[in-house]
């Protein structure tokens, strides 16, 4: 009988059963000039600050995989529960992954304690999940609500540590937002007031930064509920071509024509085949 | 009675590998399970590999120290006697075994996490040979 009747003790999680395989192909392919496939990752802007009212999230839209716009309208405001939401920044996979995660255990926490989440809950959950991983989950993240206690806003990053700001941003684009922050921001705003000045943070990553871009969405989270405001603004429109600046066929005379025949031979053939997989 | 027989009844009793083919050259079989290699079965395949394998019984030995700084010795002690005790309802050992009991003493019921959901065991594709596993937990291998 053999050792491939017994299989290994199963176990729930990740599996690790590929990683020799995964650096042996780099090693080997490397030479080659090949190279392994690179997560996609959001290269964004997110930033979110505490208002009078509650609370308001904004993020960008794009996603990139290196140096290639993947996706002009994703949606990086994630929902956690009725009353907490969250920017996700960083590989977007893990940044979905681990928010859908985080919300399911909310869900049941809030069902095991009977009252409704709250955010430092959120916080706790995912410093302790992100910690666990020690960084291999490329997740950093803004999670603000408003809850119990009052409203609340908490940027975690991959490696597992969390800050409790009245505001901040994170992402390649957070040096632009958090410049307009840190210029016009005041604590106890008003609501209104409050969604431009996040709207102008995020439009001022979208601008300067290559990796965020297409349009600023808001998130409001005040005693009325949650409001997602998808495509709150759109800096980055194409413009408007004003006028037709083509010239109709014949607008230019024909003098005379001569024709003359060139005959070409094929010196080489170069034949790529596309990975169509 | 055979004491292996009733020895294997507590603990893990899926079959660890001492049973090679008696194959001239191979140890083990090479299509199912690669080449071997000393350095790859002594050392992680990744950082994380050795400390997710051994995420849970760390959980546990934190909680069980903290439970006897806070309420003594005996409060531990009761916990792990329950723990022995519901490790033992186990269904025949090439299938899986809910473990009910054991996630409600751990408080796993209420929680979800990554091992619910990624590599779920309770649908794993692969399944040991059962009369050879049985063999082994009956002691008659």
């Amino acid at each position: 009988m053999d050792v491939a009747t017994s299989p290994p003790a199963p176990q729930g999680g990740f599996s690790f059963l590929n990683c020799l395989r995964n650096t042996a192909l780099e090693q080997g392919l490397v030479s080659q000039g090949f190279q392994a496939p690179k997560a996609r990752k959001t290269g964004t802007t997110i930033a979110g600050l505490v208002c009078a009212d509650g609370v308001v999230l904004g993020a960008d839209t794009r996603a990139t995989d290196d140096m290639v716009v993947a996706e002009k309208n994703c949606l990086k405001i994630h929902y956690l529960a009725p009353n907490i939401y969250c920017c996700g920044a960083g590989v977007a996979a893990d940044a979905e992954a681990t928010t859908q995660l985080l919300s399911s255990k909310l869900e049941l926490h809030s069902l095991a304690t009977g009252r409704p989440p709250r955010v430092v809950t959120a916080n706790r959950f995912l410093r302790q999940m992100l910690f666990r991983y020690q960084g291999h989950i490329g997740a950093s993240l803004i999670v603000a609500g408003l809850d119990s206690t009052g409203a609340h806003l908490y940027s975690v990053h991959p490696h597992g540590s969390s800050s409790r700001l009245p505001y901040n941003s994170m992402g390649s684009g957070a040096g632009a937002a958090i410049s307009v922050l840190e210029d016009r921001f005041k604590p106890k705003m008003e609501l209104l007031e409050a969604q431009e000045l996040v709207a102008d943070a995020i439009q001022a990553g979208i601008l300067g930064d290559l990796g965020s871009g297409s349009s600023v969405d808001l998130c409001v989270i005040t005693q009325d509920g949650a409001r997602l405001l998808r495509g709150y603004r759109t800096p980055a429109a194409p413009g408007k071509r004003l006028g037709r600046y083509r010239y109709r066929a014949g607008t230019t005379a024909v003098l005379s024509e001569k024709v003359e025949l060139r005959s070409l031979e094929v010196l080489e053939e170069h034949v790529q085949s596309m990975d169509v997989e | 009675m055979n004491s292996r027989g009733s020895g294997s009844q507590l603990k893990d009793s899926i079959p660890i590998a001492e049973f090679s083919a008696s194959g001239p050259f191979g140890g083990h079989d090479i299509l199912r399970r690669g080449f071997t290699s000393v350095k790859n079965e002594l050392l992680p395949s990744h950082p994380l590999e050795l400390s997710e394998k051994n995420f849970q019984p760390n959980q546990d030995k934190m909680n069980f120290a903290t439970l006897r700084n806070i309420q003594g010795l005996h409060a531990p002690l009761k916990l792990q006697m329950e723990f022995k005790a519901v490790k033992q309802v186990q269904r025949l050992p090439f299938l899986h075994s809910s473990n009910i009991a054991l996630d409600t003493l751990r408080g796993n019921d209420e929680c979800i996490g990554f091992e619910d959901i990624l590599n779920d065991p309770s649908q794993s594709e692969v399944m040991g040979e059962p009369h050879t596993m049985m063999e082994y937990k009956l002691g008659l291998l």
